[in-house]
């Protein structure tokens, strides 16, 4: 379902990438994530967007569809370039009308910042379009499990990750109903401005607050009844295995950002 | 070998929080290993909290609750173990994105060690007939399917009993059928309280149940009840159309079971009646 596919932004393909353990990805991405904000060189970047770019090549995702995946940052990466440039009052000066001036500086750091934005949300994107939604939520909840005994709820997050994507398809299924309900007795969806857009989605989304309830409600005792206590004493059906390869995955993608650093 | 008496409940109580009158008083009755027992009776008349009362949800505020010995509010795990209960609405139990991962939940729960799972989990999902649908999701399945992946989720913890709290309820014809002839296919190996509004599910029944202002009001054979016409309007229970017709035209209600069992009794007992050619 298109639905389904638009929420996860999973990309359900066989590639390299989608056979790794989840938790290397999780790993991967997270460094990467953190150590882009110490990559100070434009050739460090540069160097981190020619392996995100030959990764993405890796996943048999297309080009197209990976870039469509970044759509919703775009504009704030556009934002970030504009304010730099505008207001960037660094090195030469480039040209200059009135009070707009527009420097060298300002362009260069511009660039910079609108790169490693680009490159921080491509990397996450990788992670979300080649590990399916419930792998991701096993691996986190791995991941995480170390923090219980600081009594974060690693099996609780997983588990109510695991929930949510059971739940999303339904609830956008029973949106869809009652918006058609609302339209059959004369609600008006698609004229008005931005409010009364807005003011036209609360008969929607009470009649779905109080549906989701009653849902969870039945979800409850129906867990209840199976034998849900928890985390504890639990065991996993879905395996999840670090091999070698996950490993090598790991120590490549810390290889690369070393290398971007000292650059 | 299981206890004989599979469930049994002596003055059963319950009021839900904040309401004067009790939702459940002075039930009592036993059910044996193996047994098939249905249970009818109009809306509100307790059957819904009966259900939830033996398999621990709610506590019962006064009276006793066995499951194979054990008592539902002080060792829940170990009754949940043995029973599982059949919702209304299958949409709302199912707990994973994907089929084989719903029907390995209560095995996850009882940790079950891996590779027994995949072995119980293939065994469930061939047994309601849903070979091939393992990696599907949920909400791409009809309302009957959905209902027999939940079966499955509970065939796979193998419970001695199973409550059924009007399954069919919410399924159209189709549906009704896949899971019942599912169910038929259970009986003697599971013990099964089953509530319903539809009779004719029951009509093969061991005995039946009726429940009224949360009461029991009657523990009776199936054809008991369908001939006691004062019994069944007293509890606002309809018979299904074939017996409707049968006790309408005069006949003995239990008899026909089919369309053609009317059919050759109406026949019968024409007064002029065609001489066989």
């Amino acid at each position: 379902m298109s639905v389904a596919r638009s929420f996860g932004q999973f990309y359900p393909v066989a590639s390299p990438l989608h056979a790794l353990d989840p938790r290397a990805k999780i790993l991967s991405t997270a460094v990467l994530l953190l150590g882009l904000f110490f990559v100070d060189s434009a050739a460090g970047l540069g160097l981190v967007a020619v392996a995100v770019v030959a990764l993405v090549a890796v996943s048999r995702v297309p080009p197209l569809t990976f870039l469509r995946l970044l759509r919703p940052v775009a504009f704030i990466v556009a934002l970030t370039v504009f304010f730099q440039v505008l207001f960037s009052r660094e090195g030469e000066t480039l040209f200059a009308w009135g009070i707009l001036e527009i420097h060298e500086g300002g362009v260069r750091l511009g660039l910079f910042l609108g790169g490693r934005i680009l490159l921080l949300v491509s990397a996450a994107a990788l992670l979300t379009a080649t590990t399916a939604p419930l792998a991701l939520a096993d691996g986190l909840e791995d991941l995480l499990s170390p923090l219980k005994k600081l009594r974060f709820p690693a099996h609780e997050v997983a588990m109510m990750m695991t929930i949510a994507l059971r739940f999303i398809p339904t609830l956008y299924e029973e949106s869809q109903k009652i918006t058609k309900a609302q339209a059959a007795r004369g609600a008006d969806f698609a004229e008005g401005g931005p409010l009364s857009r807005i003011r036209t989605t609360i008969p929607i989304l009470i009649p779905l607050t109080v549906g989701a309830f009653r849902r969870a409600d039945e979800l409850a005792e129906a867990m209840e009844s199976r034998g849900y206590r928890g985390g504890e004493g639990r065991t996993r059906y879905r395996e999840l295995r670090f091999r070698q390869r996950d490993a090598i995955a790991l120590a490549a993608t810390a290889l690369v950002l070393a290398g971007a650093i000292l650059l | 070998m299981p206890d004989p008496a599979s469930i049994s409940c002596e003055d059963l109580s319950y009021a839900y929080p904040g309401e004067a009158e009790p939702a459940l008083s002075g039930v009592g009755f036993e059910v044996r290993a193996g047994e098939y027992v249905g249970v009818v009776g109009p809306n509100g008349g307790g059957k819904s909290t009966l259900l939830r009362l033996l398999n621990g949800l709610l506590a019962a505020g006064s009276g006793t609750v066995r499951i194979a010995g054990h008592d539902p509010t002080t060792e829940p795990f170990e009754v949940r173990q043995r029973v599982g209960m059949l919702f209304q609405n299958p949409e709302n139990g199912l707990v994973a994105p994907f089929v084989e991962d719903d029907v390995a939940f209560g095995l996850e729960n009882l940790g079950v060690p891996r590779g027994e799972m995949r072995a119980r989990v293939r065994g469930a999902i061939e047994a309601v007939g849903l070979a091939g649908y393992e990696r599907r999701e949920p909400h791409t399945l009809s309302g009957g399917e959905k209902q027999r992946v939940a079966l499955a989720g509970l065939l796979a913890l193998e419970p001695e009993i199973l409550l059924l709290d009007e399954p069919t309820s919410m399924l159209d014809a189709a549906g009704r059928r896949e899971v019942l002839d599912r169910l038929r296919g259970l009986r003697r190996e599971k013990t099964i309280l089953h509530v319903t509004h539809h009779l004719e599910e029951l009509l093969d029944a061991d005995r039946i149940l009726v429940m009224n202002g949360g009461e029991l009001v009657a523990d009776v054979y199936p054809a008991q009840l369908i001939s006691d016409p004062d019994l069944l309007a007293r509890n606002y229970l309809v018979l299904p159309p074939l017996l409707r017709l049968a006790s309408g035209l005069g006949l003995e209600a239990k008899k026909p079971r089919t369309p053609e069992d009317l059919a050759r009794e109406i026949q019968h007992r024409s007064p002029r009646r065609t001489e066989a050619r």
